[in-house]
């Protein structure tokens, strides 16, 4: 499964992020990559799965891509959460 | 067999990061196939950051021409990946090293003091190492004693720096997990303390309705794209299409011409950043797995769109503010003899809605508002005044953006001319 999380410059927020959410991917037993990228490159990008800020999610958004919000960047327990639902809840 | 290791290994800023990351890898025991990967892809990295310095300086130079013919003065685009990118051929070898070791002096640091704070925003860290290598070298020092002095002065302002902005960003987020490591911080810290004068907590700018619209400037190579198409096009027009047709465009159209130059700077830039982010990408997961290890309790440092989403009405409101600020000051400029800063989208917007954010935290509305346009004059000024310092390198149309950078580059600069 791959895992895009998405930030304005690609660069500091989304880096973090992607750090995070491999974490917790490892800790869910999820099978899956999370790389971090910027938002124009983003668009065009194809993945399963979209993280990031709901500002960002929504520019990104075009009615076919899977959206994760995160508000907190670093707290474990949100993208635990997050990821949680969106992903181990569609199976 | 001395020279080939100093001059073609180390000497090549291309193949020492590529060490850093191989040494980093192994150090964290990763797979063989990983190791491999990570290396070549932080060389390939730092050659893709070369390439794009390249796209950009033909259209920096080409803006450079025009604005002086328009108006018989210098304009300056600050822009940090610009100027970093720019300086590696110059400056590659000692960035790469101050970058290192001020790394592992943050890490010493937090260990060892109260500050318990790993700046892990590769990116600032690497511009940051550059200016230091840039201005310290006009004092006409070794190279030994520069890196050294450099990493010290770097690792400090890694600790520092988020410590001096906590405060704040409590207040912000409701937390003490996370810190902002981010090199605007003086431009925050003085936003934040003038909201406070004039501001009032009470009336926080999330109560106010703002326009989604202008949330595509997030999108900093469309923010990006679009500042140089509007300066390329009202400077080109100032020019006239006799001088631009006959000298520079070999004939094709003024408009169409200055269009092309101006997304070709984005596009440039674009480049860069892509590589830049190949190059950290291995180099700060390192860092943090080290620092995790080594200081109990750190808190990471981190970018500072970390706090957008907990004001983001703050967020317009500031980079709105601040780029007023930015606007007024290119008038106020050459008034006061300096040369004239051009405001970029992309500095006001991140640096702008920062300080709206921190402004609101201590002073509501009227704070952002305020402490977003004090930040937008310091961000004009500030890269305006570094020029001068940044000798050789401050004639190159571009320069550092966010506000530390002019601070620290101000400092040593007057603190080496104290002794020269």
């Amino acid at each position: 499964m791959k895992i895009l999380a998405v930030c304005g410059n690609g660069l500091g927020t989304s880096f973090i992020l992607s750090i995070n959410v491999n974490k917790a991917l490892k800790e869910l037993n999820i099978d899956g990559e999370c790389k971090n990228m910027d938002l124009a490159s983003a668009k065009t990008e194809v993945a399963d799965y979209y993280i990031g800020t709901p500002e960002i999610m929504e520019q990104l958004q075009d009615g076919n891509k899977k959206t994760i919000n995160i508000i907190n960047m670093v707290s474990a327990d949100e993208i635990q959460k997050a990821l949680t639902s969106h992903i181990l809840g569609e199976k | 067999m001395f020279d080939f290791i100093m001059k073609d290994i180390l000497g090549t800023p291309a193949i020492l990061v590529g060490l850093f990351a191989l040494f980093g890898l192994l150090l964290q025991k990763k797979a063989i196939t990983d190791v491999v990967s990570g290396t070549l892809k932080t060389i390939m990295g730092f050659l893709i950051l070369n390439a794009g310095a390249t796209v950009l300086t033909g259209s920096l130079t080409i803006f450079g021409e025009m604005f002086e013919k328009a108006f018989n003065i210098e304009g300056v685009i600050p822009n940090n990946e610009a100027i970093v990118a720019l300086s590696q051929n110059a400056f590659g070898t000692e960035t790469a090293m101050i970058m290192l070791i001020g790394m592992i002096v943050n890490i010493v640091l937090a260990r060892y003091t109260k500050f318990k704070y790993i700046f892990l925003t590769g990116h600032h860290t690497m511009f940051m190492a550059c200016l230091l290598a840039a201005v310290l070298s006009t004092s006409g020092m070794g190279s030994v004693p520069l890196v050294i002095l450099g990493s010290l002065i770097l690792g400090a302002l890694m600790v520092l720096l988020p410590a001096m902005l906590q405060p704040t960003v409590r207040e912000i987020t409701g937390s003490d997990d996370i810190a902002v490591g981010h090199f605007g911080s003086f431009g925050y810290f003085v936003a934040a303390k003038v909201a406070k004068l004039t501001g009032d907590k009470t009336k926080s700018t999330e109560e106010v309705k703002v326009p989604k619209s202008l949330g595509f400037l997030r999108d900093s190579s469309v923010a990006l794209a679009l500042t140089m198409t509007i300066m390329f096009l009202v400077v080109s027009l100032f020019v006239g299409p006799t001088y631009i047709e006959e000298n520079l465009s070999d004939g094709t159209n003024f408009l169409v011409f200055s269009l092309l130059q101006a997304i070709t700077f984005a596009a440039g830039v674009f480049i860069i950043l892509a590589g830049v982010r190949m190059l950290i990408a291995e180099i700060v997961p390192a860092f943090k797995g080290i620092a995790d290890k080594i200081v109990p309790n750190a808190k990471p440092a981190l970018d500072v769109p970390i706090v957008f989403p907990f004001a983001p009405n703050a967020v317009i409101i500031g980079f709105l503010s601040s780029f007023v600020a930015g606007l007024l000051s290119m008038f106020l400029l050459p008034l006061a003899g300096l040369a004239v800063i051009v405001p970029g989208l992309v500095p006001h917007f991140f640096c702008g809605a920062a300080a709206g954010v921190f402004g609101n935290a201590v002073g509501g509305r009227r704070g952002a508002i305020i402490g977003a346009f004090v930040q937008g004059i310091l961000i004009s000024f500030l890269p305006a005044m570094l020029l001068p310092v940044l000798g050789s390198l401050g004639f190159e149309g571009t320069t550092f953006g966010d506000s530390d950078f002019g601070v620290v580059g101000i400092i040593i600069g007057y603190i080496i001319n104290l002794f020269s």
